[in-house]
């Protein structure tokens, strides 16, 4: 185990991964020289040169279809994307070429193609830089779908999109970028997707979270546990598949579900979540289930507005409260 | 300069794709066939002579008027029409249809039913052969309309950076669906916009066979010595609609005929026995050829199984468990 920020363990895994497999590159922007906005990709280029980490023009739709051209030919590029929002550029080449291209063609191609970059608030962005996109992703089938909330799951599951053969849309926080956690040193330590983090067992109430609000709700829960209520906090880590299996189970202990993130709540991934477990454990369920999201706002510059479109802790404790008819 | 078989093998070709779409717009009416057909009739020579330099190991991609890319490349017209017709013997097993005939083991990265969807994936597999070292380039079909899409800028810009081994063929069939080109598109001659991206940009006949041979021959030597990409315009028309069902009231009878009577294959016809390079019964047998591969396309395409509906999930994923 080391102990590494959330942004060195997505690094180390891109230089582990490339030591390993020469069918792997990076690509996007300012990422040679500059190792990446946030650093992820420091120290690559003096490694592996710029065949294999290339610095792109700034083109979304066409680096990332050229990366969709390239993992339909058998190679494994991973894409940086330097904020989230910019994914709208590439949408064509993601939704309309890479989630369909294998079944479109009779299951005859596999895109091996990650696409990772940062979302969410924390730098006070605005609108079009601070934007969460995953609920939006859940929708187009073939593209799978993971966020890591902590430094050993970014590692970790980023092994698995780099070794998946589906297209794979890896979502970071920038505000977990310089957060700290044992990461193990094993070159092949893989978090399998589909698989949920129970974070913090409890009885009362099953809060799903993930990214940076896994780590509000986890404020939260201390402060549940001191009006003596016993949070459990589940982190799906991956969306696309989703493990609900472990949510259900889960929520026919508690009786109760609150579904957390920063994502806008309306069609956020806490609806999906909301539904299927009403559908699975409607009769476990001692109250309706609570989605906290953010309103259906623009983000703000200003971080007095930005604080009041997205959940506060304060948020989180009054919801599971109301699961509680308290 | 060309030798006799490779001029007759894309006689034999042009004629494949011509009865081909000519089966496929007699299905089309006699509701045989659903969906978008988009009939490449009158554009023959550009997909037949430029897959007829390239090898099995030389990428294309395709536009959602794919079907003589698709032919040119696999040589397999019964799994096309099958795909035409949804068959599970087809290209995509009845996934795809005629606007998603792919054929990876060929060399096709498929047809693209998105105007400018596949220049960017060229680029990509334009990439892939770049750093595998190898000495194969990707030819990447487009019309018109596809020009002002910002993914031909886009990659026209990418493939030029990084000099990447694509010959980008824009073929100008006249209209964007029913909109002239001069409404659409701020230059007459869409070669020159190769200049902006540093690559040289042709303006050719695309139904002269020999003048689209000279051209792509010269991309092709410039993309496999590593120089680069280029850009060729090939000037040509689609004889028939945008699609089986367009109503077709943005143009003349006369135009259309004017353009018929320039028909790219009845002018490769002549300028064979001109030169001698066939005879009469040479051609007549290719034509005969032709007309058999076409019709053996159809009768396994009608014979062949329907997919089987329990088989609607499969291949959303590589790895089946994932939903």
């Amino acid at each position: 185990m080391s102990i590494k920020t959330y942004a060195n363990a997505i690094r180390d895994v891109l230089a582990q991964e490339l030591r390993r497999n020469p069918e792997i590159f990076v690509m996007g922007e300012d990422i040679a020289k500059q190792g990446g906005i946030f650093g992820c990709t420091r120290g690559l280029l003096d490694e592996f040169g710029e065949d294999r980490v290339r610095n792109t023009p700034i083109s979304e739709n066409t680096f990332v279809g050229a990366a969709v051209g390239a993992a339909s030919v058998g190679m494994r590029p991973v894409v940086e994307l330097m904020y989230m929002d910019f994914i709208y550029l590439a949408m064509d080449q993601i939704l309309n070429q890479a989630a369909k291209i294998r079944y479109m063609f009779g299951g005859k191609v596999k895109v091996p193609l990650v696409v990772r970059g940062q979302q969410g608030v924390g730098r006070g962005n605005a609108g079009q830089h601070s934007q969460s996109i995953e609920g939006l992703l859940m929708n187009i089938p073939g593209i799978k779908v993971a966020c890591p909330s902590t430094p050993a799951d970014a590692a970790g599951l980023l092994r698995t999109a780099i070794r998946d053969d589906n297209p794979v849309v890896f979502i970071e926080h920038k505000a977990l970028y310089t957060t700290k956690g044992e990461v193990p040193d094993d070159p092949e330590f893989a978090i399998p997707f589909g698989k949920c983090s129970v974070a913090r067992e409890g009885a009362d109430v099953t809060i799903v979270c993930n990214l940076l609000y896994y780590h509000r709700v986890m404020e939260a829960a201390k402060e549940l546990e001191k009006q003596g209520v016993s949070a459990e906090v589940i982190d799906p880590r991956t969306l696309v598949p989703l493990d609900i299996d472990t949510i259900v189970r889960s929520v026919r202990k508690t009786g109760r579900l609150v579904t957390v993130h920063e994502a806008h709540r309306t069609m956020g991934f806490g609806t999906e979540i909301a539904a299927q477990t009403v559908e699975k454990a409607f009769a476990y369920l001692d109250a309706p289930p609570e989605r906290i999201g953010a309103k259906m706002c623009t983000l703000p510059f200003n971080l007095g507005l930005e604080n009041a479109v997205v959940p506060q802790v304060s948020d989180i404790v009054a919801a599971v409260r109301r699961t509680m008819y308290q | 300069m060309y030798s006799k078989e490779l001029l007759i093998d894309i006689y034999l070709v042009m004629n494949q794709i011509r009865g081909f779409e000519e089966k496929a717009l007699q299905f089309f009416q006699k509701d045989k066939l659903r969906g978008s057909v988009h009939l490449y009739i009158g554009q023959e020579a550009v997909a037949a002579s430029v897959i007829a330099l390239l090898n099995d190991q030389d990428y294309i991609t395709s536009t959602h008027r794919g079907h003589g890319h698709g032919i040119a490349k696999s040589r397999d017209l019964k799994r096309a029409f099958a795909e035409l017709m949804g068959k599970e013997t087809g290209f995509c097993n009845g996934r795809g249809g005629s606007m998603h005939i792919c054929d990876l083991d060929k060399g096709n990265l498929g047809a693209n039913a998105i105007v400018g969807g596949g220049l960017p994936i060229a680029v990509g597999g334009a990439l892939a052969q770049k750093m595998r070292g190898i000495n194969n380039i990707t030819a990447t079909f487009f019309g018109d309309g596809a020009s002002n899409q910002g993914t031909f800028h886009e990659s026209l810009n990418l493939a030029s950076v990084w000099k990447l081994p694509v010959v980008f063929i824009c073929e100008n069939n006249g209209f964007g669906i029913s909109v002239p080109v001069s409404q659409s598109t701020s230059v007459e001659d869409i070669s020159v916009r190769a200049a902006g991206y540093n690559m040289p940009g042709y303006t050719i006949d695309g139904n002269d066979v020999i003048a689209v041979l000279d051209t792509f021959s010269k991309c092709l030597e410039r993309a496999r010595a590593g120089e680069g990409p280029s850009l060729i315009e090939a000037k040509t028309y689609r004889w028939k609609g945008h699609w089986t069902g367009d109503p077709e009231v943005y143009r003349t009878r006369e135009e259309v005929e004017s353009w018929v009577a320039k028909c790219p294959i009845k002018r490769l016809r002549q300028y064979l026995l001109e030169n001698k390079l066939a005879t009469e019964s040479e051609l007549i047998s290719a034509e005969q050829h032709a007309a058999q591969d076409v019709q053996d396309a159809v009768d396994f395409a009608e014979a062949s199984p329907e997919p089987d509906p329990k088989t609607v999930m499969n291949n959303v994923y590589a790895d089946e468990e994932a939903v």
